[in-house]
C-alpha cells in the first residue's frame, strides 16, 4: 500500500473535514472557527500538494492519475477557493447565514475536484464529479429561507441529475464498445473508429459542456448565478469551472484521441455559440450577477476554443485561459461582495453610479478587472486570449479566430457600459464604509496581478510548459 | 550607448502618473502639485526627445537604439527601436503633451489629477507605438491607447459624451482585432514578429492581400478613412479640449505610421494593389468631408472635418509610392498635428469663456480680443495651406507625389485645398469679423498669458517648418529613400515573375 502516500492532500483534506464535522456539531455557534479552520486546511492542503515531489504516476490499477497537470489544476482550485472563502465571510455573517456547514461543503467539493481532476478511470472520475455536484446542489439552496435560492438550488439539481444521467449513460456506452473503464484502454480499443464510442463520446461531451455551462447546456447558469447567495455564486462561476475544464481536457485528449476529427467539430461549436450567446446576452441585463454569469458562459467559449484547436498548446492555453479567467472573476466579485448599502447587499448595476467618487481605489481596481474581462491590452486578459487565437490561428480555424474577436468587440460594450455607470454618471448615495482584509485584498491583489502580468508575462508559460497528459 | 533612452521617454511619463498617483488629494480643485509633477515629467521628456534628434545619425536608414529584452521567453522578444519616421512621431507627441497639459490649467475643471494621471498613461502608450519594433508589442501599445482616451472623452467630455465614447472605443476596437489575427497569422507563417526580421523574410505574396486588408481596417479606422471616420466628429465634439488636442494631433498619426511601417514595408504587392482602393477613399475625404465641413455650425466639429479631409492627403501621399508623396505625408501629419492642436486650443479659448462652439454665437470678435484674432489668423491659414506654413509644404509635395502617378487623382485632390480654403475662412470671417450681436461677448476678455504663449510657440513652428522644413526632410530622407527602394524592388520582382 505504498501507493496511498500520493494521495496524501486528499487524505489530510478527508480526516479534516470529518474533524470539522465532528468539532463544528458539539461547539456552539462554531460558524466563525470552523471557518477560519478551513481556510487553513485549504492552505495546508496546497502546501502538501507543492511540497510533494511531483512525479507522473499512475496509482491504484492505473485508475488514478497524478501529473504535472492534476497538480497544477488542484494548486489553482485550492488557491481560487482561498480567496473566495475568506472574502465571502462578511457577507454570509450579513445575511445571517453563518452555519457551519458552509465552508465544510466547500471542502467536500474540493475534494470531489481533486478525485474529479485526478481520475483515470471513469468509475473514480464519476464517483468525483458526483460529490462535487452533490455539494454544489447544497451550496445553490443554502440561503434555504430564501425563495429565490431554494429555487435555484432545485433547478440546478434537476438540470445537473439529468446532464449527470447522459453522462453515465456516455460512460456505459463506452464500457459496452471498447470493454474497459480505463482511459488509456479506451483509447488503445477504440483504433478503429465506430459508430458506438462517437455515440459515448457525445453523451459524455453534453454531460462536461453542461458543467462548465457551455452552450447549448447553459440555460441554468443565468438563474442558478442570480438565485444562489452571492459567496456561492463567486464559487460557482470559478471553481467548478477550472475543474470541468480540466475534466474536459483529459477526456478530449486521452480516451477520445483517436476521435478527434468528431469531437473537434462539436467543440468548435460549442465554442462559436457559447461566445457569441455570452456577447449578445449579456448586453440587455441589469443584474451584475446575471451579467457575470452570461461573461462568464462567453469566457469559457473562448478557454474551449483552444481545446478546440487539438494541439497540445491549445490545451495548454486553455489552462492560461482558465487560471487568468480565475483571478478576474475573483476580483469582479469582491467587487460585487463589498456592494452594500445599509441592510441590504445591492446587486443592480444601476445603484453602481457614481462609485468612482466615492469609492475611488475599489471602483478603479473593477475598472481594471472589466477592461481585462475585455480583452483590452495591455492587461492580462488580452494575454489569454491573445494566446487562445495563437494555437487557434495554428490550426488553421480562421473563422472560429475572427468571430471570436468579433464578440470581444460586443463583449467589450457591457463591460464598458458599467465602466460608463461607475465613471460618468451622476454620484448615488455610496455604498457602506468598511474594511475586509479578505475583501480589499482580494480585489487588490486580483488588479495588481492583472496590471503586473504586462511585465513578465512568461511566468505563467514557464508553470505549464512542462504539462502534457499524452 | 548602453543608456536606454527608448524606454526612457516611453516609460518616464508612466512613473510620472504613478506619482501623481501616489500624491494625496488636496482639498482645492486647482491640484497644484499634480500639475507641477506632469508638466516636469513630459518637459524631461521632451528634452529627452530633443537629445534624441540631435544624436540620431540621419544617414542610415537602419533602425538605431535598440533595445532588445526577451519578454515571452522563446517567442516574443521586447524590442524598441526607431528610424527616421518614426523619430518624428515621437518629438510630436512630447511636443505636444505639454501644451495638451498647459491647457488642461483652463479647461479642466474637475478631477484634475485623474486627468493628469490619464494624460501621462496615454503619452506612454502613443511613445511605445512609435518605438516599438515588434508586431505584438506594436498592437498592445496600439490597443492599450483606447482606455486612458474613452475615459478622458467618457468622464471630462460634454453633455453627449457617452454615445461619443462608446463609439469611439467601439469603432477602434472592432477596427484592430481584424489586425491581431494577422499578426498571428504572420507569426506562423514567418515565425518571428520582430518587423526587421519580417521586412528580410518577406511575406508570400498570396497572403499579402487578406493580411494587408486586415491591417488596413485597423489604420483605416484610426486615422480615420472615409466611410468609417463617423467617430471622429463625435468624439471630438464631446473631448474636453486637451483631449482633442491629442487625438488630433497624435492618435490619428498612428495610423498614417501604421500604413508606413506596416503595410507599405510588409505588404508592398498588396500595397500596390489595392492603391486604387486608396486613391478612391482618399478623394472622396478630401472632397466629401470638406464640403461636410463647410456645412458645420458647430467650430470644433468643423476641426475635426477638416482633420479627416487632410488625413486623405496623408493616405493620398503615401500610396504615391514617390518620393515627394511620401515625404509630403510625412510633413502633413506633422504639420496637421501642430495646425489641428493649435485650432483645437483656439476653440477651447472661447468655450471656456461663453461656453459655446456655435459659429453663430460669435460675430465682431475681432475688437474685442485682438490677440485672440490675430493669432487665429495664422492658424486659419496654415489649415488652409497657405504658402509659408507648413500646411502648405505637406499638401504641396503631396500633389507633386500625386501628378506623378495619376493625373485626374491630383486634380481631383487639388480641389480639397479651394474647399479647404473656403470653410476656414468661412468660419474665420462669421467669428471674428462682423458686426458684434452677441452681447455677452462684450465681457470677455483676452487671452492669459498660459494660453497666449502656447498658441505662439505653435504659431511660431508653424511659421518656422513653413519656410524652413528642411530639419524634418533631412530626418526622414534616408528612411523615406530606403522604404521606397524596397518597394519598387519587390514590385518589380513580382512583375518580372508575372
Amino acid at each position: 500500500m505504498i501507493e496511498i502516500k500520493y494521495l496524501a492532500p486528499e487524505i489530510f483534506l478527508v480526516i479534516s473535514i470529518f474533524s470539522l464535522l465532528s468539532v463544528g456539531v458539539y461547539l456552539k455557534n462554531s460558524f466563525n472557527i470552523i471557518f477560519r479552520l478551513s481556510t487553513v486546511i485549504i492552505l495546508v492542503t496546497l502546501l502538501i500538494l507543492l511540497t510533494s515531489d511531483i512525479e507522473n504516476i499512475k496509482i491504484f490499477n492505473n485508475s488514478i492519475i497524478i501529473d504535472d497537470f492534476s497538480s497544477f489544476i488542484k494548486s489553482l482550485i485550492l488557491i481560487s477557493s482561498f480567496f473566495i472563502l475568506i472574502m465571502s465571510k462578511k457577507y454570509l455573517n450579513d445575511i445571517k447565514n453563518d452555519k457551519f456547514e458552509y465552508p465544510i461543503i466547500i471542502l467536500f467539493s474540493i475534494l470531489g475536484m481533486f478525485i474529479m481532476v485526478g481520475s483515470n478511470d471513469l468509475i473514480v472520475f464519476y464517483l468525483g464529479l458526483e460529490l462535487q455536484s452533490l455539494s454544489l446542489y447544497i451550496l445553490a439552496s443554502i440561503d434555504r429561507d430564501n425563495l429565490k435560492s431554494s429555487e435555484a438550488g432545485i433547478k440546478y439539481f434537476v438540470l445537473s441529475a439529468l446532464s449527470s444521467g447522459l453522462l453515465l449513460y456516455g460512460c456505459s456506452l463506452l464500457y459496452g464498445f471498447t470493454g474497459s473503464t480505463n482511459f488509456e484502454l479506451i483509447l488503445k480499443n477504440s483504433e478503429n473508429v465506430n459508430t458506438g464510442t462517437i455515440f459515448a463520446m457525445v453523451f459524455i461531451l453534453v454531460g462536461l459542456a453542461f458543467k462548465v455551462s457551455a452552450v447549448p447546456f447553459h440555460m441554468w447558469t443565468p438563474d442558478v448565478y442570480q438565485g444562489s447567495p452571492t459567496s456561492v455564486t463567486s464559487f460557482f462561476s470559478v471553481v467548478p469551472k477550472i475543474a470541468g475544464i480540466a475534466v474536459l481536457i483529459r477526456f478530449m485528449y486521452v480516451p477520445f484521441q483517436s476521435i478527434i476529427d468528431q469531437w473537434q467539430n462539436i467543440i468548435v461549436f460549442i465554442s462559436v455559440g457559447s461566445m457569441i450567446l455570452g456577447a449578445v446576452a449579456a448586453i440587455g441585463q441589469n443584474n451584475i450577477k446575471r451579467l457575470i454569469a452570461y461573461s462568464s458562459i462567453g469566457h469559457i467559449g473562448y478557454a474551449i476554443a483552444g481545446i478546440a484547436a487539438g494541439t497540445e498548446n491549445g490545451f495548454r492555453n486553455t489552462i492560461l485561459y482558465i487560471t487568468i479567467y480565475a483571478v478576474m472573476n475573483i476580483g469582479a466579485f469582491a467587487f460585487i461582495l463589498s456592494m452594500k448599502r445599509g441592510q441590504k447587499y445591492i446587486e443592480q448595476i444601476d445603484e453602481l453610479s457614481g462609485s468612482s467618487k466615492n469609492h475611488p481605489l475599489m471602483s478603479f481596481c473593477l475598472l481594471i478587472i472589466l477592461f481585462s474581462l475585455a480583452g483590452i491590452p495591455p492587461l492580462a486578459g488580452f494575454f489569454a486570449k491573445f494566446y487562445i487565437f495563437m494555437s487557434v490561428i495554428e490550426s488553421g480555424m480562421y473563422i472560429l479566430a475572427i468571430i471570436g474577436l468579433v464578440t470581444t468587440v460586443v463583449s467589450a460594450f457591457y463591460y464598458i457600459r458599467i465602466i460608463k455607470i461607475m465613471y460618468f454618471d451622476e454620484t448615488k448615495k455610496p455604498f457602506e464604509n468598511f474594511k475586509d482584509i479578505g475583501i480589499h485584498g482580494s480585489i487588490v491583489i486580483s488588479c495588481t496581478l492583472l496590471i503586473s502580468f504586462f511585465l513578465y508575462p512568461s511566468i505563467l508559460n514557464n508553470l505549464i510548459s512542462n504539462i502534457s497528459i499524452f | 550607448m548602453n543608456f536606454p533612452i527608448l524606454s526612457s521617454i516611453t516609460f518616464i511619463p508612466l512613473i510620472g502618473a504613478l506619482f501623481i498617483f501616489l500624491t494625496k488629494d488636496e482639498k482645492n480643485e486647482q491640484n497644484k502639485g499634480a500639475i507641477y509633477v506632469s508638466l516636469f515629467t513630459s518637459f524631461v521628456n521632451f528634452f529627452l526627445t530633443l537629445f534624441l534628434w540631435y544624436s540620431f545619425d540621419k544617414t542610415t536608414s537602419d533602425f538605431q537604439f535598440i533595445e532588445e529584452q526577451s519578454w515571452i521567453s522563446g517567442f516574443i522578444k521586447f524590442k524598441f527601436g526607431i528610424d527616421g519616421i518614426s523619430i518624428l512621431f515621437i518629438l510630436l507627441t512630447t511636443l505636444v503633451t505639454p501644451i495638451a497639459i498647459i491647457s488642461c490649467i483652463n479647461s479642466v475643471k474637475q478631477r484634475l489629477k485623474e486627468f493628469l494621471i490619464a494624460i501621462l498613461v496615454l503619452q506612454t502608450f502613443m511613445i511605445g507605438v512609435f518605438c516599438s519594433l515588434d508586431l505584438v508589442i506594436f498592437y498592445i501599445f496600439f490597443e492599450a491607447g483606447l482606455i486612458p482616451m474613452f475615459l478622458i472623452i467618457g468622464i471630462w467630455g460634454g453633455p453627449n459624451k457617452v454615445y461619443s465614447a462608446f463609439k469611439f472605443f467601439l469603432f477602434t476596437l472592432l477596427g484592430s482585432v481584424l489586425m491581431l489575427v494577422a499578426v498571428i497569422t504572420i507569426y506562423w507563417i514567418t515565425g518571428t514578429t520582430d518587423v526587421n526580421e519580417i521586412y528580410q523574410i518577406k511575406i508570400p505574396q498570396e497572403y499579402q492581400y487578406l493580411l494587408w486588408l486586415a491591417f488596413f481596417s485597423s489604420f483605416a479606422v484610426k486615422l480615420p478613412m472615409w466611410p468609417v471616420h463617423t467617430w471622429l466628429p463625435d468624439a471630438h465634439v464631446e473631448a474636453p479640449t486637451p483631449g482633442s488636442v491629442i487625438l488630433a494631433a497624435i492618435l490619428l498619426k498612428m495610423g498614417g505610421y501604421g500604413f508606413l511601417r506596416f503595410s507599405v514595408s510588409m505588404f508592398p504587392i498588396a500595397s500596390e494593389y489595392f492603391a486604387p482602393l486608396i486613391f478612391t477613399l482618399s478623394i472622396i475625404a478630401i472632397i466629401y468631408t470638406s464640403l461636410v465641413a463647410l456645412m458645420q455650425d458647430d467650430m470644433k466639429k468643423l476641426v475635426a472635418y477638416s482633420s479627416v479631409a487632410h488625413m486623405g492627403f496623408v493616405t493620398l501621399g503615401i500610396f504615391t509610392f514617390e518620393k515627394q508623396g511620401i515625404e509630403g505625408s510625412m510633413l502633413q501629419m506633422i504639420s496637421h498635428g501642430l495646425i489641428s492642436a493649435a485650432l483645437f486650443l483656439s476653440v477651447g479659448v472661447l468655450y471656456d469663456r461663453i461656453h459655446s462652439r456655435l459659429i453663430n454665437t460669435y460675430g465682431g470678435l475681432a475688437k474685442i480680443i485682438p490677440k485672440y484674432s490675430f493669432i487665429l489668423m495664422i492658424f486659419v491659414l496654415a489649415a488652409l495651406g497657405l504658402p509659408g506654413t507648413s500646411g502648405f509644404i505637406g499638401e504641396f509635395l503631396v500633389l507633386v507625389g500625386a501628378f506623378k502617378t495619376n493625373f485626374l487623382v491630383a486634380i481631383l485632390a487639388s480641389t480639397g485645398i479651394v474647399l479647404s480654403a473656403a470653410y476656414m475662412l468661412w468660419m474665420y470671417k462669421r467669428v471674428i469679423f462682423g458686426k458684434l450681436e452677441n452681447n455677452e461677448l462684450k465681457k470677455i476678455k483676452d487671452m492669459n498669458s498660459n494660453e497666449f504663449s502656447i498658441l505662439l510657440f505653435l504659431g511660431v513652428l508653424i511659421i518656422v517648418f513653413g519656410f524652413y522644413p528642411e530639419p524634418l526632410l533631412e530626418t526622414m530622407r534616408v528612411s523615406v529613400d530606403n522604404l521606397i527602394s524596397n518597394y519598387n524592388l519587390e514590385v518589380k520582382k513580382n512583375m518580372a515573375l508575372n
